[in-house]
């Protein structure tokens, strides 16, 4: 037996060049299969509005949170105080200790949203959009904290609750139980298009993405070899998570994920504070950059398309998944999650992505003409020292700092992109149970469709797939959005309800 | 009015001590409730999965009467057995708060608990439950070898 799986190994080792051939022609050939029925689709999404640069989802988004920041009386600031009292425990009930803690969803959806988006995605604004789309990405992080609140709160408000005690939340859940109770129509078959939606975008930008970019990052440090191999260990580590229910996988990045963001902060606060003479120059050009965009292609509106698309990447306000995630906690309150919620997207963009931009801006990677005082320009990007971009732009700036950073950088990516992975999983397969209801055989295909997409998110230059699992997310938004119009007065009815009590006392603090 | 003692179990054979030491103070007392409490250990500020927050409701209520079950209930009904006034409580929490917590909201003039059966690294850095309760703790404490 021993001998036959030795001389099966030998073999497979053989024939791997050979496998990596085909596999080749078979991406190229997925790539085109693909890329001609999806394109429309990819197309529509990202067009931008007519002889302007800027895509319409874009604006979708921010006149979304604008509009929710307004009619919610600017409850990212009001309510800001009163949410880490909520996340400290400060209102919690002693009696329902051992229950889901404020402090447990919110960082259970953190570790959903902060990856990526905030090591790779704002490198790439940063070179694009100049270090002005910073401004444009704090802006837009400052607003999505409204959309995080409106959507929270409903996906409390309307969750399923079972006999056995587990519960089933999102947007999907408020779509057909709000719009019934409002008595607007459509809401079941809103419910159904943002649960097909969601799948798709757990499988590509939650899961392909993911892989692909761990691949690219392991790759990076280990030499060149074929993403097939990334990709089944990865599949195989998922696998023994959400299949097997091996938790103690999962209680391990769940735990190290948040100590590496700590470090990833901790690291650029000291980099910051070892440049401190820089800070004021390096905020002088996100505002300059800002308004005149200091040369970067498109000038201002350049900066201000990548700010929002990267902070509307990175802090998924108003795309619904954080709706599944925060629905799990029992409140009876179902504002306090929502208020829970809004610091989100405060920590994700205004915090992380902001350190990431100031350290990409004070190492000087970007390169500046003396003469203008304009960054000089490589097609459409800002010419960097050593060329290089995205994660790699993000790794060299913080190795301007601390040499042996790169490496740590690489352990979190590859964490982040699992911990993303798990979390997706989970949005994904809520969103599959919608659809074909719960039970352990649906469940179970739903899991394993979703290992094989992780081999094939690694093993591939997806481009057009990606592009897809990208424009689903965003698809995502759309349908959430609109449930979201439709159901805000049941969110501000809830909020003044909260806030009076809160304010005549009736909503008590617990002595701990 | 009577006393009551607080006993704090740990499910292991140190909490019986804690129990018997209780019982003969019960006794020389006179009239005096027993109320045998155990803490099931949990932090709200540890990290968890999707899934674990999903099914976390269910969780509690079934570690609630496993602890009730298996641990608390034989103790009290062996307490009520021998003639003594005895009640059980079952919380999620940290060890050494909660006893102290109840003592106080239930007006107990001591707590008994066992030498902690804790060990290793944890311990020696940040003390036994044990330890933590005797110096945090608002009531008396005896602490059974």
């Amino acid at each position: 037996m021993k001998k036959l799986t030795l001389t099966a190994l030998a073999i497979g080792a053989g024939s791997t060049s050979a496998l990596a051939q085909e596999a080749r022609t078979i991406d190229q050939a997925v790539n085109e299969t693909f890329a001609t029925i999806t394109g429309p689709f990819v197309n529509f999404i990202f067009s931008p509005f007519p002889g302007t640069s800027f895509p319409w989802i874009v604006m979708w988004l921010v006149v979304a949170a604008s509009l929710f920041t307004v009619y919610f009386g600017f409850i990212q600031v009001r309510g800001i105080r009163h949410s880490i009292q909520l996340v400290k425990g400060d209102y919690s009930d002693p009696n329902d200790a051992g229950e889901v803690s404020h402090f447990q969803a919110l960082t259970t959806a953190l570790s959903g949203t902060v990856g990526l988006g905030n090591i790779a995605g704002v490198a790439v604004a940063v070179s694009i959009g100049g270090p002005g789309a910073t401004f444009w990405m704090i802006l837009a992080g400052l607003l999505g904290m409204a959309s995080k609140f409106t959507e929270c709160t409903l996906g409390v408000k309307y969750r399923n609750e079972y006999a056995d005690g587990t519960v089933s939340g999102g947007p999907m859940y408020y779509m057909s139980k709000g719009f019934a109770e409002r008595g607007v129509p459509g809401g079941k078959i809103l419910a159904v298009v943002f649960a097909i939606f969601c799948i798709l975008g757990a499988l590509g930008g939650g899961n392909m993405f993911q892989a692909n970019q761990a691949h690219a990052q392991i790759s990076g440090i280990l030499g060149d070899f074929p993403g097939w191999i990334t990709g089944i260990v990865f599949a195989l580590v998922v696998f023994a998570v959400i299949v097997g229910g091996i938790k103690s996988i999962a209680n391990v990045t769940e735990k190290v994920v948040p100590f590496m963001g700590l470090l990833y902060v901790g690291t650029a606060l000291i980099i910051l504070l070892l440049n401190f003479d820089k800070i004021g120059w390096a905020f002088g050009q996100i505002f300059d950059g800002a308004f005149t965009g200091l040369g970067v292609a498109g000038g201002f509106v350049g900066a201000l398309i990548q700010g929002f698309k990267r902070a509307a990447f990175s802090n998924e306000a108003g795309v619904g998944s954080a709706a599944i995630a925060h629905s799990a906690v029992r409140t009876k309150e179902p504002i306090t999650e929502g208020l829970v919620s809004l610091l989100e997207p405060f920590i994700d963009t205004v915090v992380i992505c902001t350190m990431t931009a100031l350290v990409i801006t004070i190492s000087g990677l970007l390169i500046i003409d003396p003469a203008t005082g304009n960054f000089v320009l490589d097609g459409n990007s800002i010419k960097t020292v050593g060329d290089v971009s995205g994660v790699s732009l993000t790794s060299a700036a913080f190795a301007t700092g601390f040499s042996w950073f790169p490496y740590v950088l690489a352990v979190a990516v590859v964490l982040f992109a699992f911990s993303t992975m798990i979390s997706w999983s989970y949005y994904g397969l809520k969103a599959w149970t919608y659809l074909f209801g719960e039970g352990k055989t649906t469940e179970l295909v739903f899991k394993v469709i979703f290992c094989i997409f992780v081999v094939i998110g690694a093993s591939a230059s997806l481009g057009p797939v990606i592009d897809f699992s990208d424009a689903a997310i965003f698809a995502m938004a759309v349908v959430n959005i609109t449930a979201l119009y439709v159901l805000m007065p049941i969110v501000k009815k809830e909020m003044k309800s909260y806030m009076s009590r809160l304010k005549s006392g009736e909503i008590k603090r617990f002595k701990h | 009015m009577s006393a009551k003692i607080v006993i704090g179990l740990d499910g292991s054979g140190s909490g019986e001590r804690a129990v018997a030491y209780a019982k003969k103070q019960a006794k020389q007392i006179g009239k005096c409730e027993l109320i045998a409490v155990y803490v099931i250990e949990w932090s709200p500020y540890s990290f968890q999965t999707p899934e674990e927050n999903e099914e976390r409701h269910k969780r509690r209520e079934e570690e609630i009467s496993a602890a009730t079950s298996r641990i608390v209930a034989p103790v009290v009904d062996a307490l009520k057995k021998d003639g003594f006034s005895a009640r059980g409580i079952v919380k999620h929490g940290h060890v050494a708060d909660l006893l102290n917590a109840v003592a106080v909201d239930e007006g107990a003039d001591q707590i008994v608990v066992a030498r902690s059966s804790e060990g290793g690294f944890a311990s020696r850095v940040f003390g036994t439950s044990t330890a933590n309760l005797v110096m945090t703790a608002s009531v008396p404490v005896t602490v059974v070898g």
